[in-house]
């Protein structure tokens, strides 16, 4: 074994003592980072010379009671002061506690910079149309009125309807505003009411376990919650990083430091990063090659099993498929999970750790203690992330992971958990929008494909739902609030080549509170106001043993000439002839008093109005302490079966079987393949291939980043201040391509080559880089994406089972720039 | 004599979100290139190879770091026209009538506290929200950190229940300036001059 310093450069005592002209020269640097926005400075409605004047800020005459929207799982509150119609400075929560329960929302760093949101400089202001005769994306635009606007928007959605059908019509994926209720749902319900649209099933978050878990435990269901791992002895944070994810003081990374302080409970986090969770909070880190979770469950199962740390009454009474004595009928002798794992199966290999150990990277001896570890340490928590699961075979991942609590009996109880990500109570809120009339969707991640090949899109090779084929491709999108038109959608390079050409898509209408890399690609641009200027009514998302409600009130008038979604909702459903459904005669106040006596039917003890801006947050504590997932089915499966056809856990899926055998992969990957269990599968551009790939010899991923939301706030200066835009890459592979801290460098592959500084690092497992994933798609005359979206890196291709994003799979080669 | 006032900072919770450091632009309005409060990312470490399995042996933690209203304060030392100035409590402020922004303040800090606003001409510091204080609240960034990881208060109380320690790297030696600092040691933490790892964001500081 050899031992390889890092070669760290050491440093002068003190922080760097930085200059003025240090920093300037920083800031050039930065220059490259700067998004998209900024090249459109000059040009109608966007801009600098134009943008709203902030005050100074102080404590302002009012303060209302607001909120961070966007999507990343948790849900702050803001409190925004203000002074002669103008924001001039934002808190947050100053209520709630300091523990487990009912925990002070307070709001993380993105939050904190609202203001610069608010009042920035890329801000949409009034209605634009490309220009005519110009090339979608270009960026040249003129402004019109709202009339306007809205009118082509009405007359080409009939036109659209009446030459192509209504599933010609697509309302895009988009989570910029997910924490909103009205802000979100008034473009579905006004879709819907008119006639319907395309669907989507998953997210670009959780496409492949949340189609791929319902397999083995009938529904997606949600683990204990962090805070019921005060009854743990052991604690896996797998692939999951709560402590940066989901940054709230009020949530998952406030329960997660909560408990550790407070019970010490040995926890280990898997992770190709050394993440800000196991920074925080881990004894152990166990850094593994991206995407071969399933190898290193496979190799812990066969520690569990042969070491007889099994649970084998669990596993007789609640599951299907875990040996040949509990299969379902005509199945295959050999088939059985511990088939499986000991290689008596067709596949005839033993899962032995040191099979494991050459894929996933991880010395024998850490995996059989982990194994050991997980086997006597029950109660046993293992909370998985979502990133493994956004793997070319994802779907296989997140179910492998669900097989270590199952194969232990930690199912059900507390201190345990079910393998999924950490559970939370949900508060029952009342919504304003509609469901949609029209039932055959596509994967989130299959719009491309339906604007380029719609008609040949079929069930069996495409995974669409509710008729065997589609009518024919998309012909008009609307996008609100959303970047996944190009910067979250995989392949930027040819997603532009896609949106360019206008004669496939024929309209796309893009509503947006800032000049995104996706409201480049608008035809007709509609300004939003942020909710900083709207009033809504909201409540918590992954917030563990504490579900809350709040409201969102309008500090100031609408910015320039923008229109809340409601009231632009409004005006257009009247266009369409569908003022009276849409609105139902209320104003938009009248709406959410409508919402809030909805939902206090169901919480009778709901804050009224006048309380909600008096008192801020209401909340409500889990009656049963701390959640845990399937309780009752563990209490007594029969009386309480799960919603698998055998009611069970389901390790042997019947239906992927039957499935398997349908489905049709033409012209497929490597790895596009079902399995009725959740065995390691080699894929495309995995961890295997990159062993013998040396053209692209690293793998890529994508973090989530502290400075944005996926790309929410990916404008804001003071956050491009605080983290900037960098790959991350270990010391190792720095030094074998002569790349310092900081150095611009090209990573790229054949689809693409994005341009961005290196943090060089030794909490990145060598062979695998990762670029903060949001960061807003810039490409330059060239090509050369400066702005550093990792999405010029990925594959538009599916996986398998879910048709979802598999954005981290990727091999790229990095170069000093 | 009023009691002198200084920062806890647990770096056992800190995930370097910098909350504290926008709350703090955010309630003062600095622009991009001012920043009173600022978050160290120091990590070091080595990693093992054997054929295709490595094993990480890595440190990594974070410094929450404004000024430290100092007991030797440098600043108010080097400052050339009395404009750097420390008050009964401790705590040291600039007056930006005076200050004619030579930076030697800058130059002296070990901390980088005194920052330069180009566009004023002149210093700028943490003041550990004089305003906020006298209304009885605390300073923006301690009830901003979502993680609960800083406080403040009269230092020999800090000091009583928290411990003495200042001398984490990247922080300089605390005999520089004796900073009114406490901080709760992250499992990880080095001490001050033992050049074990780097700054890992140096551009952000």
């Amino acid at each position: 074994m050899t031992t390889v310093g890092t070669q760290e450069k050491p440093q002068a005592a003190g922080l760097p003592r930085r200059s003025f002209l240090k920093w300037s020269g920083a800031a050039g640097g930065g220059a490259v980072l700067v998004g998209a926005g900024a090249s459109f400075g000059l040009l109608p409605g966007v801009g600098a010379a134009n943008a709203a004047r902030m005050s100074p800020a102080d404590s302002g005459d009012k303060a209302v009671w607001n909120a961070c929207l966007v999507n990343c799982g948790s849900r702050c509150a803001l409190r925004l002061h203000v002074k002669d119609g103008t924001l001039v400075k934002v808190g947050t929560d100053d209520t709630g506690s300091d523990g487990l329960d009912g925990p002070q929302l307070r709001a993380c760093v993105r939050g904190r910079s609202f203001r610069h949101r608010v009042y920035n400089p890329d801000r949409l202001k009034t209605p634009m149309r490309r220009k005519p005769g110009t090339k979608r994306g270009a960026g040249e635009w003129e402004e019109i009125s709202w009339d306007e606007a809205l009118d082509t928007i009405a007359s080409e959605h009939a036109r659209v309807v009446k030459e192509h059908g209504q599933e010609a019509v697509y309302l895009q994926y988009a989570s910029g505003t997910a924490g909103g209720n009205i802000t979100s749902g008034c473009w579905s319900r006004l879709l819907s009411l008119a006639g319907g649209y395309l669907g989507y099933y998953g997210s670009y978050s959780t496409s492949q376990i949340t189609y791929a878990m319902p397999f083995t435990y009938g529904a997606r269901i949600e683990s204990n919650s962090i805070g019921d791992t005060v009854h743990s002895n052991l604690v896996i944070y797998w692939g999951d990083n709560p402590v940066e994810t989901r940054m709230s003081g009020g949530g998952n990374m406030y329960n997660a430091q909560v408990a550790k302080k407070d019970f010490k409970t040995r926890t280990i986090v898997i992770d190709p990063r050394y993440s800000e969770t196991a920074l925080d909070l881990a004894d152990q880190w166990i850094p593994i090659r991206p995407g071969t979770d399933a190898a290193l469950v496979a190799a812990c199962a066969h520690v569990l099993i042969t070491e007889d740390l099994v649970d084998q009454e669990f596993l007789d009474t609640y599951c299907v498929g875990y040996d040949e004595e509990h299969m379902p009928e005509g199945i295959p002798a050999g088939s059985s999970y511990k088939s499986y794992i000991l290689g008596t199966g067709p596949d005839g290999t033993v899962k032995t750790p040191e099979w494991a150990s050459e894929i996933t990277g991880i010395p024998v001896d850490v995996i059989i203690q982990l194994a050991r570890e997980i086997g006597t340490a029950k109660p046993c928590a293992i909370m998985q992330g979502w990133g493994l699961q956004r793997q070319a075979n994802g779907e296989n991942n997140c179910r492998a992971v669900m097989m270590l609590p199952i194969l232990t009996g930690n199912v059900g109880i507390h201190g345990g958990g079910n393998g999924s990500r950490e559970g939370t109570i949900k508060f029952p809120l009342a919504r304003m929008g509609l469901a949609n009339p029209i039932k055959t969707k596509i994967s989130c991640f299959m719009w491309t494909d339906a604007i380029e090949r719609g008609a040949e899109m079929t069930e069996i090779a495409d995974g669409v739902q509710g008729k065997p084929q589609l009518d024919g491709p998309i012909k008009m999108i609307i996008n609100v609030a959303g970047n996944a038109m190009i910067n979250q959608h995989s392949d930027t390079t040819r997603t532009a080549k896609l949106l360019e050409d206008d004669s496939l898509c024929e309209l796309i209408v893009v509503v947006e509170n800032h000049m995104t890399s996706s409201a480049r690609y608008a035809d007709i641009l509609l300004p939003a106001t942020t909710n900083a200027e709207e009033d809504d009514f909201i409540a918590s998302e992954y917030s563990g043993d504490t579900a809350y409600a709040m409201i969102v009130d309008k500090a100031i008038e609408p910015l320039y000439d923008t229109k809340s979604h409601f009231d632009m909702c409004v005006d257009l459903s009247r266009k369409m002839g569908l003022e009276e459904e849409f609105t139902e005669g209320r104003t938009l106040q009248e709406w959410r008093t409508e919402l809030i006596a909805r939902t206090k039917k169901d919480v009778p003890s709901l804050y009224s109005e006048q309380e909600f801006r008096d008192k801020g947050v209401f909340r409500l504590s889990n009656p049963d302490g701390t959640f845990v997932a399937s309780k009752a089915f563990r209490e007594d499966p029969v009386a309480n079966p799960l919603t698998t056809p055998s009611g069970k856990i389901e390790i042997f899926s019947e239906r992927l079987w039957e499935r398997s055998k349908v489905w049709t992969f033409d012209g497929g990957k490597k790895g596009d393949k079902l399995t009725a269990l959740p065995e390691h599968v080699p894929t495309w551009e995995g961890a295997e291939e990159a062993l013998t790939n040396e053209k692209y010899p690293l793998q890529c991923i994508g973090h989530h980043y502290k400075g944005r939301t996926h790309s929410s706030y990916g404008s804001v200066d003071w956050l491009i201040e605080a983290h900037p835009q960098v790959v991350w890459m270990n010391t190792l592979d720095a030094r074998d391509r002569g790349i310092d801290n900081d150095d611009v460098v090209r990573v790229f592959n054949d689809r693409g080559v994005i341009q961005l500084p290196a943090r060089v690092t030794p909490r990145i497992m060598p062979g695998v880089l990762s670029v903060p994933q949001g960061a807003w798609y810039s490409p330059d005359k060239d090509g050369v994406d400066t702005g550093g979206c990792i999405n010029t890196l990925t594959d538009w291709h599916p996986s398998p089972l879910s048709k979802g994003n598999p954005q981290h799979t990727n091999l790229v080669q990095v170069e000093k720039a | 004599m009023a009691a002198e006032l200084g920062f806890h900072f647990d770096q056992t919770l800190c995930n370097g979100c910098k909350a504290c450091s926008v709350a703090c632009k955010d309630k003062h309005d600095l622009p991009v290139g001012v920043t009173w409060r600022r978050v160290a990312e120091y990590s070091g470490g080595t990693w093992q190879r054997d054929g295709n399995t490595v094993v990480p042996n890595v440190f990594s933690y974070y410094t929450s770091i404004a000024c430290n209203h100092c007991e030797d304060p440098i600043c108010v030392r080097v400052c050339p026209t009395t404009a750097m100035s420390q008050g009964p409590d401790g705590v040291v402020t600039v007056d930006q009538d005076v200050c004619v922004g030579c930076r030697y303040c800058e130059w002296a800090c070990p901390y980088s506290a005194p920052q330069f606003d180009a566009e004023a001409g002149h210093m700028t510091k943490c003041d550990l929200c004089a305003d906020y204080r006298s209304e009885g609240k605390d300073p923006a960034c301690v009830a901003a950190c979502p993680s609960r990881a800083l406080s403040y208060g009269p230092v020999e109380e800090l000091r009583a229940e928290h411990g003495d320690l200042a001398g984490v790297e990247p922080l300089p030696d605390p005999a520089i300036t004796r900073p009114r600092l406490v901080i709760t040691p992250h499992r990880d933490a080095q001490p001050s001059g033992s050049g074990t790892g780097s700054v890992a964001n140096p551009e952000e500081l």
